[in-house]
């Protein structure tokens, strides 16, 4: 039992001392749900009995951790020097390179793939190198095991916590909050230290801190990687928030779909309550926190925090109209505040260096950091901490390394299906809430994905609108029946129906569900519509004018022939499931346009690029 | 006649006792009637209607609230699912890296209809998923409960011959 901050200190102090006395070397394996995916396991094993094959039990370490967000590299695995603090991270590592890392120590190993790291650790060190990267929120995602609470006291864990009930009262707890500008992660950047001021001003005896990990956005990941791989700090900043707002009890949301990050979080529960750091009367300070989980059962819409609360409340997970803010009435009536993961990601250090530390990160409207998730058509894909207002371009060009096998860049999607795409003429635009709304688009969670010259930008307008029906909960009208026709409108411009009127329409009808849908899902969910449509005007007119898809996605739109290069060795024509392409052995074949359901089987079967696609 | 009749309650007896347990570990609290239709799942597989009632029932509740429920959240199944489920993320990451194919290359092998998600032999059912957030490796295809990487129509399609020849022995 740890019983007051002096105690928590020399525990902190302890345990290094000891990891300094049992270990030089320390291996981080990186063991998040991707890292697994990737096959980290018999990595981790194959370290492990090599070191015992060295003999060098004593000297060297595994370490398993979450996810160092390097996913274009996994399995990925850091060898560290803890007495001079060098370190190398090696990516694409296979069980034969495990005999060569053990060796090396902290110097590169001949024959693994060295990468190089591309972040600083704000609250450690200077930025160096000029690094793009700088990590917060992820600070100890990556960099320590998850499951081990020695491992986070090491990285000062718990000391904000005992900073806070120790030596703040609850308002300085919150001015700290308002005065470091920091904004809600989960999409729509609401000022955190002023939702935590509205429910500390209710009078009540029970108020609630809720965690919202239901992490929607498809394409999104950033929560997750936090839940699992650094799982108590958000618990200990939810009992910063509990201590703010004078709250008892948290519960966190989370989406069933994150079986690992939910073991994680249960285990670091356990172990933060036998420390007495949840509890009754923690740091001796008379303050009493402990929290629960609840699960998602797979409903987007539960992301937003009305929902959340029914769904809590073991209802449907219909949003409801604000005001009353939760902050006011939310779960059980009680005021009630909600913040996403990453938010709360942030508060520990804020507390522990301050709110004019976190200012100098970041843009004056917009200061910290944010996590993206870096996916689609880039090189490199993964988890990329930036600070706010740095542009597009130092991203996806910078950090992602640029497109994938040397194709076009043509719009990064941002906001999930709340957001929009933006082109190429705006990849050097700074990035904040304010900056990407203006383009139509919106910072969302988190959400970023890369898109390249074979991507058709109404189909991915209609494939947001589909996830959008399927996720409306159907209370309003303008959301269930007004997306079904902007479904079916998309539908027939990608399939060669669609005429100048539909275009006409499908702007009016969007800019009507925004003005009148009942929740955020609704209000935001023609977004991609509409940036597409403004953006990516041309697309829109060629399938419309031409029937065409020059990026060749829209089924049918797409004509398949066979060229001149065809030499009759029949195997498109074994492969159409609809028999739709005849000819004799060596000699060209033809398709029966008439029986083509475009399917493109042929095309990728043949072998000597004779069949076009137009 | 009697007998069948007496089978048929005891069997029925039996099958609400399995609930009655979970029942009791929610401690019968209509607000975790989510967590409750969880667990009745993970028994069950499905939910099915009479346990539906039976827990409206317990409740107290109207089995419109219980059914209202189960269909608002899509992790809830009123229909019995394949032994081997193929979870085919869709999200955007995935989708952009092709994940379409894959749909549609299981649907086509396993003789899908339109509408039907389950194979005619109960084997297999083939589901999309928005977003396992594990996009750095996509596109994602989990089976039962393993996540596979980088999946392509090829490979989800040895996949599934695997798994058939794995039946058969
Ligand atoms: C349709 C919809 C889905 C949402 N999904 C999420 C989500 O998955 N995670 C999240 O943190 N916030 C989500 N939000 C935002 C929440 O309603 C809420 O604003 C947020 O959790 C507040 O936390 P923050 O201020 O820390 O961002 C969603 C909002 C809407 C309208
Ligand atoms: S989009 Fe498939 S895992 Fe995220």
């Amino acid at each position: 039992m740890i019983e007051n901050a002096k105690q928590l200190a020399e525990k902190a102090d302890g345990i290094r001392k000891e990891h300094a006395g049992r270990s030089k070397i320390g291996i981080l394996v990186s063991m998040g749900t991707c890292g697994i995916a990737a096959g980290t396991t018999p990595i981790l094993n194959a370290i492990r009995d090599e070191i015992k094959k060295q003999g060098r039990d004593g000297e060297v370490e595994v370490i398993e951790t979450g996810c160092m967000g390097l996913c274009h590299s996994e399995p990925t695995v850091e060898v560290f020097d803890r007495e001079s603090g060098a370190s190398v991270i090696y990516g694409q590592v296979t069980e034969q390179q495990a005999a060569a890392i053990v060796e090396s120590g902290s110097k590169p190993a001949a024959g693994a793939t060295a990468l190089s790291r591309g972040w600083y650790y704000p609250e450690d060190e200077e930025n160096k190198d000029n690094a793009l990267q700088a990590r917060i929120v992820l600070r100890n995602t990556g960099r320590i095991n998850p499951q081990s609470l020695e491992e986070y006291l090491v990285q000062d864990g718990y000391a904000a916590l005992a900073k806070a009930v120790t030596t703040m009262k609850p308002q300085d707890v919150i001015d700290t909050i308002i005065a470091s500008g920091l904004r809600g992660r989960g999409g729509g950047g609401f000022p955190t230290g002023k939702k935590w001021a509205f429910a500390a001003a209710q009078k009540n005896d029970t108020k609630y801190v809720i965690c919202n990990a239901d992490e929607g956005d498809p394409g999104a990941f950033m929560d997750r990687a936090v839940l699992e791989g650094d799982p108590h700090a958000v618990l200990e900043a939810m009992a910063i928030a509990g201590y703010a707002i004078g709250a008892t009890k948290g519960i966190i949301y989370i989406r069933a779909e994150y079986p690992l990050a939910i073991e994680r979080l249960n285990i670091a529960i356990d172990q933060a309550r036998k420390e007495g750091l949840l509890g009754k009367n923690i740091f001796g300070a008379g303050f009493d926190f402990d929290l629960e989980l609840k699960y998602g059962a797979g409903a987007f819409v539960c992301g937003e925090e009305t929902a959340l609360i029914h769904s809590i409340e073991g209802m449907r997970g219909e949003p409801t109209f604000k005001p009353p803010f939760p902050a006011i009435s939310g779960l059980w009536k009680k005021p009630t505040i909600v913040n996403n993961v990453e938010t709360y990601a942030n508060v520990c250090a804020i507390i522990r260096k301050g709110a004019d530390w976190f200012k100098k990160i970041g843009t004056a409207g917009s200061p910290g950091t944010k996590v993206f998730a870096l996916a689609g058509k880039v090189n490199k894909v993964g988890l990329v901490e930036v600070p706010m207002g740095t542009t597009l371009r130092d991203i996806i060009f910078g950090v992602g390394e640029g497109i994938k096998d040397g194709r076009a860049f043509k719009a990064v999607q941002t906001g999930g299906p709340s957001g929009g795409c933006l082109k190429a003429t705006e990849l050097d635009t700074a990035i904040d809430y304010e900056s990407l709304k203006a383009l139509g688009s919106m910072m969302g969670s988190g959400g970023m994905i890369v898109m390249d010259e074979d991507d058709c930008m109404v189909n991915i307008a209609r494939f947001f609108l589909e996830f959008t029906l399927d996720e409306s909960c159907g209370k309003c009208t303008p959301c269930r029946i007004g997306n079904k026709r902007l479904y079916e409108m998309l539908q027939d411009i990608c399939e060669g129906r669609g005429t100048m009127e539909t275009l006409e329409k499908l702007d009016t009808l969007s800019r009507t569900i925004k003005d009148t849908a009942l929740c955020g899902l609704g209000q935001t969910s023609p977004n991609p519509v509409l940036s597409t449509m403004a953006q990516f005007k041309d697309e829109y007119l060629q399938h419309i004018q031409e029937k065409k898809c020059a990026a060749g996605v829209c089924h049918k739109l797409i004509t398949y022939t066979i060229n001149e290069s065809c030499v009759g060795c029949t195997l498109c024509a074994r492969n159409c499931p609809v028999d739709a392409i005849s000819g004799e052995r060596k000699g060209r074949h033809v398709i029966d346009q008439d029986k083509c359901i475009k399917c493109g089987v042929c095309f990728e079967a043949c072998k000597f690029h004779a069949i076009d696609k137009s | 006649m009697v007998q069948a009749a007496m089978e048929k309650t005891k069997n029925m007896l039996e099958r609400f006792a399995e609930v009655d347990k979970i029942l009791e570990r929610n401690g019968k609290n209509k607000a975790k009637l989510i967590r409750i239709l969880q667990e009745v799942q993970e028994e069950y597989k499905y939910l099915p209607e009479d346990i539906m009632a039976y827990v409206a029932n317990s409740l107290g509740l109207a089995p419109a609230k219980v059914f209202g429920v189960a269909t608002f959240y899509a992790h809830f199944a009123l229909s019995p699912k394949g032994k081997h489920v193929f979870r085919v993320c869709d999200g955007t990451a995935c989708h952009v890296k092709g994940s379409q194919k894959i749909i549609d290359a299981l649907r086509s092998e396993l003789k899908l209809e339109d509408g039907q998600t389950t194979s005619d032999d109960m084997v297999f059912t083939v589901e999309t998923v928005s977003c396992l957030g594990a996009c750095g490796l996509a596109p994602v295809l989990v089976i039962d409960e393993d996540v596979h990487g980088q999946v392509t129509a090829d490979k989800a399609m040895e996949l599934v011959r695997a798994l058939r020849e794995q039946e058969k022995a």
